[in-house]
């Protein structure tokens, strides 16, 4: 029971991270349909931009993190401009390849100007830990999860409560239609960018702090797995991103506690497959009847 | 009634593929290509051969896979453990090939018949998936001798190569031009519309993600026995994007433009070698800047054909 508990805190702080980063996904796929490759990568970016701005002027959490975050969201905005605003009227495989080279030329050129070899990230939180009759929780998961909370509450409240929010709801309704309502789609999209890009920054000062190593593919996988859990929850949902992060983090968790850890990206990947057979809408998805 | 198959566009490619053997040989032999050329050109050869069998389920059938590595790394291992078992026999490369070549269709047939029922980004992100779960599963089996991979003896050269990339050529060119083929343009061009004309657009998704992956393992095979040390991560999903970034640029639906890029790119990496960690960056740019300013690719759904250069000919004379 112990070590279950304790399997599930690991797995919910984990899972908040990849919730962090699928609520990118699932904003963008939201507005423009586009699988945006490249959102691994920014979530790379931010934590080698927390990274070098924490050891080069030795501020604490909250400057990094913020600083993360603004950066990210501006080069998310570059990103969107340079490469996939050319193709808003084209086909989804021809954007989804774009979105693919963006992604190879960010991790090369982070390869090239940081090096391939893994960096320590330095260690902004207080390190220690509660114990609660055995089940360990660090300090440092307590505080990645009372970040994610927060930044989701904000997420939560831009998107229902204000004027862009709105306009980014009624735009990935129909695009055409709130275009004709006096909608400017543009700049809800580099703002719906801006803000997926930002929360991908957070996440990697996060894991930064929390696996204390990064490098410059590290945004691969986890890029791949929140987009799973942005399908598992229901794509272009925002609180299916959040339930399905928690819940990929946890199986993951659960499968290298009690199985082995080297099939645990296995087991993720066949989740996305039964959830794409059995339920392409996901958990909180509606069946949308395709219309000829 | 057959049709008489030595027609003179038949006997002009016969006459090509004859010619260019030959050349290749003379030019050996003068000593003009010298070994580094010849690993070069085997490296050709199987991305041609990796290239068109992945343009055949992209182009030709408009399903998007991004998990043509794992049917190459099935060809590649099997092809491994059975020349390790046969020790280094040459036989045992086309044994290997045979077992590749079953476990891809038995792989494909359990990969293809639940994915293919969803479209576009979807089905790429659970190729992708597929292609990752067959990866991992390499790299934690005791025979494959997990993440350090196998080492293996050179047993093939570039005259095998050459031959097997005859023979998917012609099979996958053929295949496109039969009626199965023209049912999968088909389905590329309209899913909706080919069903209710009646064709079942599953069985031919199927059908060529089955044909595709028959050759990607063949091209896996090939790969293992020509270049020494097979390991997990060279079947990663990088190299099922290197694969598509080959028949992007050459343009989907074009298998002239497989050849053509296939040909650019290998000699582009060959000659960046020594810049190996901005030929990403540049593939990266590539890839992007192909898609916002020609995204048909170099040459488009353009095939080169003698039909149609006869057929020129023909009307010049007519005319005079």
């Amino acid at each position: 029971m112990i070590q279950f508990m304790q399997q599930l805190i690991n797995g919910i702080s984990l899972g908040s991270i990849y919730a962090l980063i699928a609520l990118g996904y699932t904003m963008v796929y939201g507005i423009i349909k586009l699988i945006n490759f490249a959102h691994g990568d920014i979530y790379m970016l931010g934590a080698y931009i927390g990274f070098v701005f924490a050891t080069k002027t030795g501020m604490g959490f909250i400057p990094t993190l913020i600083v993360a975050m603004i950066t990210c969201s501006i080069i998310g905005v570059v990103i969107e401009m340079i490469a996939y605003k050319p193709l808003r009227n084209a086909t989804r495989i021809t954007a989804l390849i774009t979105a693919i080279g963006v992604s190879y030329f960010i991790e090369a050129s982070t390869q090239k100007v940081m090096g391939t070899n893994p960096r320590a990230f330095p260690n902004l939180l207080p390190k220690g830990n509660l114990n609660i009759s055995g089940v360990v929780i660090t300090y440092q998961q307590i505080f990645i999860l009372v970040v994610t909370v927060l930044l989701m509450i904000g997420l939560q409240f831009v998107v229902t409560k204000t004027k862009i929010g709105r306009a980014m709801r009624a735009v990935s309704v129909d695009t055409d239609a709130a275009r004709l309502m006096g909608v400017n789609v543009d700049q809800t999209i580099s703002f719906t960018f801006a803000l997926g890009s930002a929360l991908a920054g957070a996440a990697g000062v996060l894991v930064g702090i929390y696996y204390n190593s990064i490098n410059p593919l590290m945004g691969l996988v986890p890029g791949v797995k929140a987009f799973i859990a942005a399908v598992f929850g229901g794509i272009g949902i925002i609180p299916g991103a959040m339930l399905g992060g928690i819940l990929i983090g946890v199986t993951e968790a659960l499968v290298s506690g009690y199985g082995s850890s080297l099939y645990k990206d296995a087991v993720v990947y066949v989740i996305l497959i039964i959830i794409l057979v059995v339920k392409p809408a996901g958990l909180l998805g509606k069946n949308v009847r395709e219309k000829v | 009634m057959r049709k008489n198959q030595f027609t003179k566009t038949n006997l002009a490619w016969l006459l090509v593929i004859i010619g260019s053997y030959l050349l290749i040989n003379v030019l050996i032999s003068a000593g003009v290509i010298n070994k580094i050329y010849q690993t070069v050109m085997l490296t050709i050869g199987i991305n041609i051969i990796l290239a068109i069998s992945l343009n055949l389920i992209i182009g030709i059938t408009g399903q998007f896979s991004l998990g043509h590595a794992g049917f190459m790394s099935i060809g590649a291992y099997s092809a491994g453990v059975i020349v390790k078992m046969m020790d280094g026999a040459p036989s045992s490369v086309y044994i290997g090939m045979l077992v590749g070549i079953l476990i891809s269709i038995v792989v494909a047939l359990i990969v293809a018949t639940p994915t293919l029922r969803l479209k576009g980004d979807y089905l790429a992100i659970a190729t992708l998936g597929f292609g990752e779960i067959i990866r991992i599963v390499i790299q934690n089996m005791k025979i494959t001798n997990g993440a350090a991979g196998l080492v293996l003896p050179k047993l093939i050269d570039w005259p095998v190569v050459f031959v097997f990339l005859v023979i998917s050529t012609i099979v996958i060119v053929s295949f496109t031009y039969s009626a199965y083929g023209r049912a999968c343009i088909s389905v590329r061009e309209d899913e909706i519309a080919s069903e209710t004309m009646g064709i079942n657009t599953t069985k031919y998704k199927i059908m060529a993600f089955v044909v595709g992956a028959i050759f990607a393992s063949i091209a896996g095979t090939l790969y293992a026995t020509s270049f020494y040390v097979i390991k997990p991560e060279i079947f990663s999903f990088n190299k099922s994007i290197d694969i598509l970034v080959i028949v992007v640029f050459g343009g989907m639906g074009s298998f002239t433009g497989s050849f053509v890029s296939a040909l650019l790119i290998s000699v582009l990496n060959t000659s960046l070698q020594s810049f190996a960690d901005i030929r990403t960056i540049i593939y990266g740019a590539l890839l992007v800047l192909i898609m916002i300013f020609r995204p048909q690719g170099l040459l488009g759904k353009y095939e080169f054909k003698f039909s149609k250069l006869f057929d020129k000919f023909a009307k010049k004379e007519v005319r005079q």
